[in-house]
């Protein structure tokens, strides 16, 4: 066995998962993209209070305004906007994966990274232009 | 009695015994969310400032109603599956499997219940 042509001294035998697992970009967003779907489905139930309070009339919809617009309300409301922007984003690249693109490690976690950027981008650019009166559009 | 062989029954479906389904509507559902998630992004960002008045008119005009009624619902299937992924996954004894899914399943149910029957409301009395 000592002299076999397939000698280990030089080469280290490959190591189980178990042993060089360490965290990558696209780790992270994997798990963060469960983590914000979750969060968005509490969000789905502030959506429900909200169309419910609108069609119950005046009162409960204010009350649920001035709850909305409370610091805590307004960083509850930044949180689903991160949270949508990040799993719509990380969405796409999933249906990018399931066709095929993007699979090598360095372009997943190059993705990745952008996904994290792109996720803070938006929200901060949808409440900017709440914020500098640019909203409100539809009224 | 079906001529199907047991093997054919079976081909296809794998360990999960459903195949691609769950996998497939997952997908698809996601696709729609796609132009649903940005046109709901728009719209609310369309109603900021709004006062209880003008968030009644918008949601009364029919197209409004139904794109938030889709979003609404295809919304919450895509959440049912997802959450479904997460219980298979972390969740290891069948009895916490049926009782974590049927209360998402309930939430589900009730949020999409109360939307449109709020979307309903608001068209009819606008």
């Amino acid at each position: 066995m000592a002299d076999s042509p397939h000698s280990t001294a030089r080469r280290p035998r490959p190591m189980s998962p178990f042993w060089n697992y360490h965290w990558s970009p696209t780790m992270a967003s994997s798990i963060t993209h469960r983590i914000s779907g979750i969060g968005l489905g509490l969000g789905m139930a502030v959506l429900t209070w909200w169309l419910f309070a609108a069609a119950r009339g005046p009162e409960p919809f204010t009350t649920f305004l001035s709850l909305a617009e409370t610091p805590l309300g307004e960083v509850i409301l930044f949180g689903f906007a991160w949270a949508l922007s990040f799993h719509m984003l990380n969405g796409i690249r999933h249906l990018a994966w399931d066709l095929g693109y993007g699979f090598n490690p360095k372009s997943s976690n190059m993705w990745s990274v952008a996904i994290y950027a792109g996720s803070v981008l938006i929200p901060v650019a949808l409440f900017a232009l709440a914020y500098t009166g640019n909203g409100g559009y539809y009224l | 009695m079906s001529l199907e062989t047991p093997l054919h029954r079976v081909e296809g479906l794998g360990s999960a015994h459903s195949g691609v389904t769950h996998f497939w509507r997952e997908r698809v559902s996601a696709a729609a969310l796609i132009p649903l998630g940005i046109w709901f992004a728009v719209s609310i960002l369309g109603l900021v400032g709004g006062r209880y008045v003008s968030v009644l008119t918008f949601f009364s005009k029919p197209l409004h109603g139904i794109l938030m009624a889709a979003f609404v619902v295809i919304a919450l299937y895509h959440l049912t599956l997802g959450l479904q992924m997460v219980i298979d996954d972390y969740v290891h004894s069948a009895g916490g499997k049926v009782v974590l899914m049927l209360l998402a399943r309930t939430f589900a149910i009730a949020c999409g219940a109360l939307s449109l029957y709020a979307l309903l409301e608001i068209a009819r009395v606008f």
